[in-house]
């Protein structure tokens, strides 16, 4: 039975911010929609408001004919929605099968059942063609598995409308290609399928149709890609015209600021070396696990070096804590911003204060607010952070706002000397990247020595002076800029059976 | 330079200003929930119980509590950093013990204070390390430590009350001024610095950064370790420091006291609105959470309702609270 979807005039305020301005949005069955903005633009709200995890304050949402108002995630699972979020909500010490048929389980007299659940499960995967043990557990599981197991429990649902927000953020290439294949079986079944994502190369590979919001309000509705260009995509979502979102600007360069050397830790296997010199990008490929993420948190502190050494600027350094990287003037902007960059409770100002307030004042004491709120609105200003006020929750931001404020925490500290960007731009939208992309050549300029960390390699082509490609725990690959080619440097990247 | 934004911040606009103003009242009311609660049913008991609003009796329940609420200021700030302390029971009790047996052996009112705090801070410290250092979880490490320390009290003075006759000794809690009993001031002083700290320091801050979100914390440069540590350090002394007032105040040491202390002292900040996931706490709540459990005992003793039913009681407004708590950031 094939389902439609119509969501018309649906408006949302939240204290301060009217995240929905009567936006309407359907969707046809068998068809894959997408779903695209900037953060910020509501896309995550009307997936909530689909999902019962928010109430609509007006418009009206119609299912199969049928207007209906989801009170809870319940009521929204009941009407054959299913959302797959960014974060998957799963028990990873038990198994697949387990996982999959949770909440109804198959018992007698409340005896579980183990090789009814396994043998029904099993059943279910293969009817997906998704080649998994429903006696694995989901903490064995890579994140793409883990995302199959999510969907697979929708279809046991006999879900009609499957949401899926950001699904490949955090997923490889190969990984991607397993879940297009999936989400294109679904669309044959007659299944409608919402799709957000930020990137474009995607939307144009597995779309049929888009929706493009901006700031609350419906922008634009293809109701085919064909004969639509990603400038111009991009140019509804952000508003303005971005001719080349990267602006690489060419910069002389110094002498080597940061050196490393030999250095070896849980997953760095093999002994890394390399330098990055004053006013230099420099960009880190490699798929995820491949100790391009440990590498940075051994030379920021933050995990066990087993040996090797770093230098700044010719002086040897020891560095047992972030505390002693931060004192030599390293900065890192953490992968996993909500995990650990922010504080989630506390406010804008604090966030942006928080390392430099370590050292300022009474060593370190007593607290000059005055001073701090300055700084906070200075920065505020000058990073567009888009807040109602410094005195905001900085959960209640958008993903790119959220980078811009931990950025700002670091240039609040006057000797910053190497600055390490894991992810920098993971999640954010392009009008947020393009700004952060701008502040990472200020840096550069500046006379900072730059490290980006990124999976996305149009980024790092885009942005790096020089790329390194790390592969299983070693440094196999340095790439100067005019070598730069997305083939190549997946070819280095690549495990070898992988290799194009 | 960077590229100016024509689409700049998009915040939607204010609403009307009737509107946001009564928005505002009740964001604030809401904000202070507990506060005008608790002072409604103040003035509701001034006028309902006799001798409720008396300068004596007022003086009566602010003593009751000043224990209770000097221990509530540090743990504010251990349950705000995300740990949890059940050891400050026990330690007000081995303190108590051990001043006294020191006094008795010295006669230096002194040196049994000084002995108190060092106990309480040596006791805070191997909390602080075992939890910080050895990553064991603040809940079993200080229920062994609490466990331990009340032995230690009943070891030290052969399970009998320490009685102790040095004058400077009783006259220690007995004192006062302007006419309030000195553990009124003490206590009294502790909301003052331990408010001033968590909300003007970057020891508070960082504090309830670190409660917030440990690992961003220790990413942006805070020595998270060190903090926890301080932290329970800071605790143990001032539960030593009750410790020594409550054996002052009842003239002696004795090692069965304080039984229960620590979760009267948990109930407090809990009233008070401090979060057990760590990340929030203010001063003023832990204070009317602190007088929200004296006032009820207070009248429950006016009012000549059976201890056995005091227990009752207090468990049902904890419970109360934090429900009502819960409705109201449910939205967040």
């Amino acid at each position: 039975m094939p389902a439609s979807l119509q969501l018309n005039e649906i408006s949302k305020r939240f204290p301060g911010v009217r995240a929905l301005d009567r936006v309407t949005f359907s969707a046809e069955p068998g068809s894959v929609h997408a779903l695209i903005g900037e953060n910020g633009a509501g896309k995550s709200t009307l997936l909530k408001i689909l999902g019962g995890i928010y109430q609509s304050d007006s418009g009206s949402l119609i299912v199969d004919g049928t207007e209906r108002q989801f009170v809870s995630a319940a009521s929204s699972i009941a009407a054959g929605i299913a959302i797959i979020h960014q974060e998957l909500h799963y028990v990873p010490n038990l198994t697949i099968a387990e996982n999959l048929l949770l909440g109804h389980l198959p018992n007698h007299y409340g005896y579980f059942r183990r090789r009814d659940a396994i043998r029904t499960a099993d059943g279910h995967l293969r009817r997906m063609g998704v080649e998994l043990n429903p006696r694995a557990k989901l903490k064995t599981l890579s994140i793409a598995e883990r995302q199959m197991v999510e969907i697979c429990k929708a279809l046991i649902r006999e879900a009609q409308i499957i949401a899926l927000d950001e699904p490949t953020s955090s997923l490889s290439h190969h990984e991607t290609e397993i879940l297009f294949r999936l989400v294109k079986d679904l669309r044959r079944q007659g299944k409608i399928l919402i799709y957000v994502s930020h990137r474009l190369d995607e939307i144009f590979e597995l779309c049929d149709a888009c929706t493009v919001l901006r700031d609350g309000h419906t922008v634009a509705t293809h109701g085919t890609l064909a004969g639509i260009s990603r400038a111009q995509l991009v140019e509804e979502m952000v508003g303005r015209k971005i001719d080349d979102i990267y602006n690489y600007r060419p910069r002389s360069l110094g002498s080597a600021r940061l050196e490393v050397t030999g250095v070896i830790g849980k997953q760095v296997t093999r002994p890394a070396t390399f330098s990055v010199r004053t006013g230099e990008v420099v960009g880190f490929f490699g798929l995820v696990g491949s100790g391009r993420s440990e590498l940075m948190h051994l030379i920021f502190g933050a995990a066990q070096t087993r040996s090797g050494s770093v230098k700044i600027d010719g002086q040897p350094i020891r560095i047992g804590h972030p505390i002693d990287a931060i004192r030599r003037g390293i900065a890192f902007c953490p992968e996993d911003r909500k995990e650990s960059g922010i504080i989630p409770i506390r406010s804008v100002s604090e966030n942006i204060n928080l390392t430099a307030r370590q050292r300022a004042g009474l060593r370190g004491f007593f607290i000059d607010f005055s001073r701090e709120f300055s700084v906070a609105d200075r920065f505020i200003q000058r990073l567009g952070i888009k807040t109602p006020n410094r005195r905001q929750k900085i959960r209640f931001l958008s993903g790119g706002n959220q980078q811009k404020v931990i950025l700002a925490r670091w240039l609040n500290l006057t000797d910053v000397r190497v600055v390490i960007m894991d992810e920098p731009t993971r999640g954010i939208d392009v009008g947020a990247k393009h700004e952060i992309y701008n502040l990472i050549f200020e840096l550069a300029e500046r006379g900072c020595a730059v490290i980006v960390v990124s999976s996305e390699l149009p980024e790092l082509i885009g942005i790096a002076d020089r790329m390194l490609v790390m592969r299983d725990g070693a440094i196999t690959a340095e790439i100067a800029r005019q070598d730069f080619s997305e083939h190549h440097v997946l070819s280095l990247a690549l495990p070898d059976e992988q290799a194009a | 330079m960077k590229t100016d934004t024509s689409s700049g911040p998009k915040v939607a606009s204010p609403p009307p200003h009737s509107d946001s103003s009564w928005r505002q009242v009740l964001a604030v009311l809401l904000e202070y929930n507990l506060v005008v609660i608790f002072l409604v049913i103040f003035v509701a008991l001034a006028f309902c119980v006799r001798y409720f609003f008396t300068v004596q009796n007022m003086l009566g329940l602010a003593l009751s509590v000043s224990q209770i609420g000097m221990v509530a200021c540090t743990m504010m700030f251990c349950l705000a950093s995300r740990d949890f302390d059940l050891s400050v029971g026990s330690i007000v009790a081995f303190a108590g013990v051990l001043s006294a047996m020191v006094i008795n052996v010295t006669d230096n009112l002194w040196a049994g204070v000084a002995a108190a705090l060092l106990c309480g801070a040596m006791i805070g410290f191997v909390n602080g390390v075992i939890i910080a250092y050895l990553r064991i979880n603040a809940l079993i490490t200080t229920l062994a430590t609490m466990e331990m320390v009340r032995g230690l009290a009943f070891i030290a003075s052969h399970g009998q009350a320490v009685g102790v006759s040095n004058a400077d000794f009783i006259y220690f809690a007995g004192s006062s001024f302007l006419g309030i009993s000195m553990p009124i001031w003490m206590t009294l002083a502790c909301f003052i610095v331990f408010g001033f700290l968590l909300n003007s320091t970057v020891y508070g801050r960082n504090t309830l950064a670190i409660g917030g979100n440990p690992e961003a914390a220790r990413l942006a440069g805070i020595h998270v370790e060190r903090m926890r540590v301080v932290i329970f350090l800071v605790q143990g002394i001032i539960a030593g420091l009750a410790g020594v007032i409550l054996a002052s105040r009842i003239t002696s040491g004795q090692p069965n006291s304080a039984q229960g202390f620590e979760l009267n002292v948990i109930s407090a900040c809990v009233l008070g609105g401090v979060s057990l996931k760590g990340g929030s706490a203010a001063i003023s709540g832990v204070i009317v959470g602190v007088f929200i459990l004296g006032t009820a005992e207070n009248v429950m003793n006016l009012l000549n309702i059976d201890a056995f039913y005091q227990y009752l009681v207090r468990g049902a407004i904890l419970l109360a609270a934090v429900v009502v708590d819960q409705q109201r950031t449910r939205g967040e």
